[in-house]
């Protein structure tokens, strides 16, 4: 990547995009393995979204101070290094303190080095913009990914164990439904949280793209 | 013992490709599965080059790993190395491919570069470790999950080609319908769970 200076984007900016405009799950469609794998409870939810947060804020960071250092054509790969580096430290700081959460959350732990938000960001941001507001962007970027873990592990919760964050919400009212916490569940909640979002900003979703590839390889 | 040995294989098999299918039932994979499928064809290419992959890295993964991460106390490098193996596995399979195999590579090839960041070839090796497999078992079972892969897109492409003439409202169109009709190919898949006492 060249070290042209780009014009920076505005901290309210690179927030209002990660958050909404750019949602990396909800609008860009990446990492969807996590989004409905881990969202059967929202305490999963929330905790696989800040672990990648902090995966992604270190990760954009680190690869934001290598800009100039790493060669162009070796560039995946080294990224991929980096991710993986960060996402050992937080999978082993998980182990210590937060057991539980581990082992509710499993290899998909491991599996943030494969999620195509990191690569994302690294591509598209943290390769051509100053490290501060490359940290900025992994966090709100982080941040829209908990969003959008957070909405669909409530729907499946509520929908499926009649619970939020294991507090009893439906105990008489009805009888929760279990295909929600199941894996057909996983993709109903995520169709009808995509639905509602296209309807609420009246946008059309991006095509989905994994980070590394270009259109014509993704629709040979 | 043999008869053994070949029930386990088989029940490991179904295991993998139908009760765990690993698109279906574990979200691994869910890229070409949401990204590949509007035809079938390719559907079928990226099915098969997912499977070889996985099966390869698999096998090296479990090699690496007691040969030389569990001996040396090293485990927590596990990420790092099975990433390391399918980045550069992935990489070297392109070349010799396109070197001496030009059919597969016109096949194959371009589904190739996208595979290093698919969380189904870092999945499996992972599950692998996960249940303690064997190498034998770890082949088997990584075969499965990729058959089980290949099975499901190409189920599902089934399906989403003829979404493609049905008349969806505009805030459906694209993935969300995808969706609904994965959770519909999904139910028909959960009809396996429980097929094998584990």
């Amino acid at each position: 990547m060249s070290s042209q200076p780009f014009d920076t984007p505005k901290a309210w900016d690179i927030a209002v995009a990660g958050l909404i405009k750019e949602n990396p799950t909800l609008k860009m469609i990446l990492g969807c393995c996590p989004t409905l794998a881990v969202t059967t409870a929202v305490g999963n939810g929330l905790g696989m979204g800040l672990a990648t947060t902090a995966v992604l804020m270190c990760s954009n960071m680190a690869i934001s101070l290598l800009r100039g250092v790493i060669p162009e054509k070796v560039r995946i790969p080294s990224y991929i290094i980096i991710i993986a580096g960060f996402v050992t430290v937080v999978m082993y700081v998980l182990k210590a303190w937060l057991p539980e959460l581990d082992k509710a959350l499993g290899i998909y732990i491991p599996l943030i080095v494969a999620n195509c938000i990191l690569l994302a960001r690294a591509e598209m941001f943290a390769a051509k913009y100053k490290p501060f507001p490359s940290l900025l962007d992994g966090l709100f970027m982080g941040l829209g990914f908990t969003l959008a873990l957070f909405t669909i592990s409530t729907v499946r919760e509520i929908l499926g164990s009649g619970t939020w964050f294991g507090l009893v919400l439906t105990k008489n009212l009805w009888a929760p439904a279990v295909l929600m916490i199941l894996p057909p569940g996983g993709f109903l909640a995520f169709g009808l949280v995509i639905t509602g979002m296209n309807r609420l900003t009246n946008g059309k979703i991006a095509t989905p793209m994994c980070a590394t590839c270009s259109p014509e390889r993704c629709a040979p | 013992m043999m008869a053994n040995i070949v029930q386990q294989i088989v029940i490991t098999l179904l295991t993998a490709i139908l009760v765990e299918n690993l698109v279906l039932s574990k979200f691994l994979g869910m890229c070409p599965f949401l990204g590949v499928t509007q035809k079938t064809s390719t559907a079928a290419g990226m099915g098969l080059a997912v499977t070889f992959v996985v099966v390869v890295t698999a096998g090296l993964a479990w090699i690496l790993n007691y040969a030389l991460l569990v001996p040396n106390h090293m485990e927590y490098l596990q990420t790092m190395t099975y990433i390391l193996i399918i980045a550069a596995l992935v990489q070297f399979v392109e070349t010799v491919v396109r070197k001496f195999i030009p059919p597969l590579y016109k096949a194959l090839g371009i589904y190739l570069p996208l595979i290093t960041t698919n969380c189904a070839v870092l999945g499996v090796p992972l599950l692998n470790t996960a249940k303690n497999y064997d190498l034998l078992m770890s082949l088997v079972y990584s075969f499965g999950a990729g058959a089980g892969f290949t099975l499901a897109l190409i189920l599902f492409s089934g399906v989403r080609e003829r979404m493609d003439k049905a008349d969806i409202p505009a805030t459906l169109r694209g993935i969300p319908s995808a969706l609904f009709a994965a959770t519909l190919v999904s139910m028909s898949f959960f009809g396996f769970q429980g097929l094998f006492a584990s």
